[in-house]
């Protein structure tokens, strides 16, 4: 087996450091792997704020921190959560294997590809950077008039406000970016309807993206202006109407969730065929029942808002709509329970979190069915039970899939195996830490507790369940410290991982493990549907040949470029002028100006960079 | 790609039909100027007649006029007509979700207000 | 701000162009449209609100006060035929013919930066007149829809005059015409975004 390769990063005439490798890569698994590692810090950040919250919450009448600093808390954990963990977990996926399951040597715009995840990581840090003069604190979907400046005068809000706007721009770019590369970038033979599950949830997601954001970036261009202009969109006494912010939040809020859960189903659905040994049952109806899922997604918004009083007919619509969501969904939980059946299970770690997704999920689609029913909602809304539900979802749903997905593809993206013991005692705490969590939530909604609550009095009947409910957010800790113990155990050991250890049927198992760097040393060509189970079944083989290593030689690749760090640097800049105090501010300060110059400058120079001034020669 | 090119210009998106397009969308503005005027300004007051029976249907009128020019730029200067199908579905796809949502916002703002279709929503 | 993406779109991929595609299309043409289909959602959100917040406004001034018929109809009929400048500039890059693209995109740079040009005399006007930025509910919603329509109009001219002085350098073969015709893409977006905001935003609120 030829293991001799030249890393073409080191085998240039000059030699580049490790360091501006990184910050100058264009590589779509480089940037795949920075956005999975810089998500997992956010995601661990995001996890101590939960813990903190839960330590108050663990008895009655407890004051561990202070209500201030608690509605903080709670603000930047669903922030940091949808946006800096769920979200970003999902794209390294996305990155790291949308062009290695559609044959491509890369995105379709590499360097916006680096531009979105740079964008994204200074978003992230600008956000959490809030705490050192006092983070957001009005809620993650801020509601106006409360993140209006009357009720929200500090910069709290608006590090909200600008942190999501950020983000928002390297989510659109992503959009954008991989929308082009699904459509335009597969292999000779990979038509639509032959594309892998992951792949179309993907495409699926970015039509979401791109449909959404831009409704909740004119909704926080509002937000801002209202702050920093002082105009009225959203302040009662100026004529404004707050419930205008609900409803285009809840338009891009709605689709936002599916942005968090449809990857999950994508990944779901790769790894329930490969370890029952059986092809995706309902290939057709997953596609389409996946794209109703989307197209509702717009339709439904004002379910989050029944106790606004829009009045019986706008309810009685957003009611049935969104009841009309679960037999699209229903018709993706029977497929797979019907791609299980019959199936040659391999209970290996991935599937464990597959099987947990499937009864999680369920739980938590189960109850947001019975937020769906108006009447019901006026009970539920804005208790504990919408914190159970969401949880399930989120958690049960998106980070046990994004697990799965990790244990499953680990092998590809770093050349070693998760070790399985540790795998599945993680899987374990995990499903025991989660359940004792979110579970008794339930109960304490419908007792009564509303959510955002920063203490409660003895004796309601919710002691019990709050404390249940710390509990397992600390099994659920120590849970991830496995997770980490296992990778950094693994770590150890030589990556000699084969290229399909799982006996896969997508192309990502068609190349060595972990990938060089041009993906495919012969572009492949594709007959149909599972080509790597095609493949073997025509070889009478379990297992295809390991691939060989090559030299990479007459393959062109786009050179590295520092331009994308330095327009997201501009855009960064040019946000954050808007919330700084005069003289620094936007509109004639220096520094939003400087990021201005920055930024156009940046995007002249990346326009007319020759496309390999770095390449290295092959 | 220079296939698609050159079947562009066979199916006679070329100079003659650019001008002809021009011609039609300054005509169409003109005629949403004089639409107003009449119903409105103080300019035609000789065809107050005219103005008064075409104005209960104004805003109709009006969006009409401007979708014709929509339609003719996304077609003719915008090649949709002569491009893949695909880039029409994907403009037409999201004019479409972003035309329910325009219409479902005006909708509920205005039941809110205690207006109804089609009197509160322009 | 999302304008941005689209110059980044536009001018990347150098490296996909050689890279066979799955569709009969350019990257960077259908990430444009992409783009376009992403920015109706966008302009939607801004009119939505104009028009959810007409005659909601608590003071004057009030468009009927303010808005000047003549004006915004030079404008709309500039930004029109910019549109079809820039089809005949397209033409003749397509057709590889220097002087017809420069004369024709000459023009449409000129329109670009003249309808931005009414727009800053069109703002001050109305500011001195009364209507700052946070006078009501109507100057909030019209400055920012129009407003951003103004920044999409800069930047397209920017590009614009970008691909104008690689045209001048004669960078701008029949080879590169993807190059304007991308950019010929988002200009009509930017006209027909405007077609709707000129009977939408300036006739229908005149009614008095």
């Amino acid at each position: 087996m030829a293991t001799t390769v030249l890393d073409p990063a080191h085998a240039g005439t000059r030699s580049r450091s490790v360091l501006v490798e990184w910050l100058t890569t264009v590589d779509h698994k480089k940037i795949g792997i920075m956005y999975g590692a810089s998500a997992f810090v956010f995601f661990l950040i995001g996890g101590l704020e939960a813990l903190l919250i839960r330590a108050q919450l663990a008895g009655p009448n407890k004051d561990l921190i202070s209500p201030e600093f608690y509605n903080q808390l709670f603000t930047m954990h669903g922030t940091t959560m949808i946006f800096l963990a769920v979200m970003p977990l999902s794209a390294m996926f996305f990155n790291f294997f949308i062009p290695l399951q559609i044959g491509a040597r890369d995105v379709a715009f590499p360097r916006l590809n680096a531009m979105s995840l740079w964008v994204f990581l200074l978003g992230g840090i600008f956000l959490n950077a809030s705490f050192i003069w006092g983070a957001p604190n009005g809620g993650w979907f801020g509601y106006a008039p409360l993140s209006g400046r009357q009720y929200s005068p500090g910069v709290n809000m608006d590090f909200w406000v600008i942190g999501l706007q950020i983000l928002g721009i390297a989510s659109l770019a992503a959009g954008v970016n991989f929308f082009t590369t699904i459509l335009n970038m597969r292999a000779r033979g990979m038509t639509l309807m032959r594309m892998p599950m992951f792949t179309w949830s993907t495409l699926v997601t970015q039509v979401l993206v791109l449909l959404s954001f831009p409704v909740i970036t004119v909704a926080l261009i509002y937000l801002m202006v209202d702050r920093v202009f002082g105009t009225g969109f959203f302040v009662p006494a100026a004529g404004g109407d707050p419930m205008l912010w609900q409803h285009l939040f809840w338009v891009f809020g709605h689709p936002e969730v599916y942005i968090l859960i449809l990857p999950a189903f994508g990944i779901i659905s790769e790894i329930l065929p490969v370890f029952s040994r059986k092809p995706l049952f309902g290939y057709s109806a997953m596609v389409f029942s996946m794209a109703f899922i989307a197209f509702l997604g717009f339709g439904v918004w004002s379910h989050h808002m029944f106790s606004t009083g829009m009045g019986p007919l706008a309810d009685s619509f957003f009611s049935l709509a969104t009841m009309l969501i679960a037999i699209p969904t229903g018709v993706k939980i029977f497929n797979w329970i019907g791609t299980i059946w019959g199936g040659s299970i391999q209970l290996r770690t991935p599937m464990y979190f597959a099987l947990g997704f499937i009864a999680m999920f369920i739980m938590g689609g189960l109850s947001g069915v019975m937020h769906s029913v108006a009447p019901a909602d006026l009970q539920q809304t804005d208790s504990y039970f919408v914190v159970a539900h969401f949880h399930y979802v989120l958690f049960g749903g998106s980070i046990f899939a994004i697990t799965a997905g990790a244990y499953y593809w680990w092998p590809k993206m770093f050349g070693r195996m998760l070790d399985e013991g540790i795998g599945k005692a993680h899987f374990w705490l995990m499903l025991t830490g989660f359940n004792l969590t979110f579970f008794p939530m339930h109960f304490a909604g419908l007792l009564g507790m509303p959510r955002r609550i920063y203490t409660y009095p003895g004796g309601l009947g919710f002691d019990t369940y709050n404390l249940l409910a710390t509990v397992g957010a600390f099994v659920l800790a120590v849970s991830i410290l496995v997770f980490m113990w296992n990778v950094v155990r693994t770590w150890r050991r030589p990556a000699d991982a084969p290229a399909d250890p799982w006996g896969g049927a997508t192309l990502e198992w068609a190349i060595p493990s972990p990938p060089q760097e041009w993906n495919f040393t012969e572009e492949p060509v594709v007959s149909g549907k599972d080509e790597l189970w095609t493949l073997k079944r025509a070889a009478g083989v379990r297992t295809l040949p390991e691939p060989a290593r090559s030299d990479g030689r007459g393959i062109h690749l786009p050179g590295p470029s520092w331009w994308p760090l330095i327009v997201a640097i501009g855009i960064l800049l040019f946000m954050v002028g808007f919330m700084l105090p005069r003289p620094w501010a936007f509109p004639f300060g220096p520094v939003g100006l400087v990021g201005f110059v920055i930024t156009l400058v940046g995007i002249f120079k990346w326009a007319y960079e020759p496309p390999d001034a770095h390449a290295t020669p092959h | 790609m220079a296939d698609a090119h050159a079947a562009e210009h066979e199916h006679g998106s070329g100079g003659a039909t650019y001008v002809k397009i021009a011609v039609v969308l300054f005509v169409l503005t003109a005629l949403e100027v004089l639409l107003y005027e009449v119903c409105y300004g103080e300019s035609m007051t000789g065809l107050a007649s005219l103005g008064a029976s075409l104005e209960p249907y104004f805003v109709e009128l009006l969006l009409l006029l401007s979708a014709f020019k929509f339609w003719f730029v996304a077609m003719f200067y915008m090649h949709l007509k002569f491009d893949m199908k695909l880039l029409s579905w994907l403009f037409t796809f999201s004019l479409v979700i972003a035309s329910v949502v325009i219409l479902a916002l005006l909708a509920l703002f205005t039941y809110n207000r205690g207006l109804w279709w089609p009197g509160g929503l322009w | 701000m999302t304008s941005t993406t689209a110059t980044l779109a536009g001018h990347d991929g150098h490296a996909a162009e050689a890279h066979h595609t799955s569709l009969p299309i350019e990257n960077r043409k259908l990430a444009i449209w992409v783009f376009i289909a992403s920015e109706c959602m966008f302009f939607a959100t801004l009119i939505s609100t104009f028009l959810i917040y007409r005659g909601q406004s608590l003071k004057g001034p009030l468009p009927a006060d303010i808005f000047e018929v003549p004006l915004v109809t030079a404008g709309t009929a500039v930004l029109l035929f910019s549109s079809f400048f820039v089809v005949m500039a397209l033409n003749g890059a397509q057709e590889g013919n220097r002087r017809k693209l420069i004369t024709w995109l000459s023009l449409t740079v000129f329109c670009g930066v003249f309808f931005a040009g009414m727009q800053v005399y069109e703002f001050s006007h109305f500011y001195h007149e009364g209507l700052g930025y946070s006078t009501n509910l109507f100057s909030a919603s019209f400055y920012t829809l129009t407003g951003f329509h103004g920044a999409h109009v800069t930047m397209g001219t920017l590009w614009l005059a970008t691909l104008l002085k690689d045209a001048i350098k004669g960078d701008l073969p029949a080879g590169k015409a993807l190059n304007l015709e991308i950019a010929a893409l988002y200009w009509h977006f930017v006209d027909v975004v405007w077609i709707i905001i000129f009977p939408v935003v300036y006739l229908m609120s005149l009614r008095s």
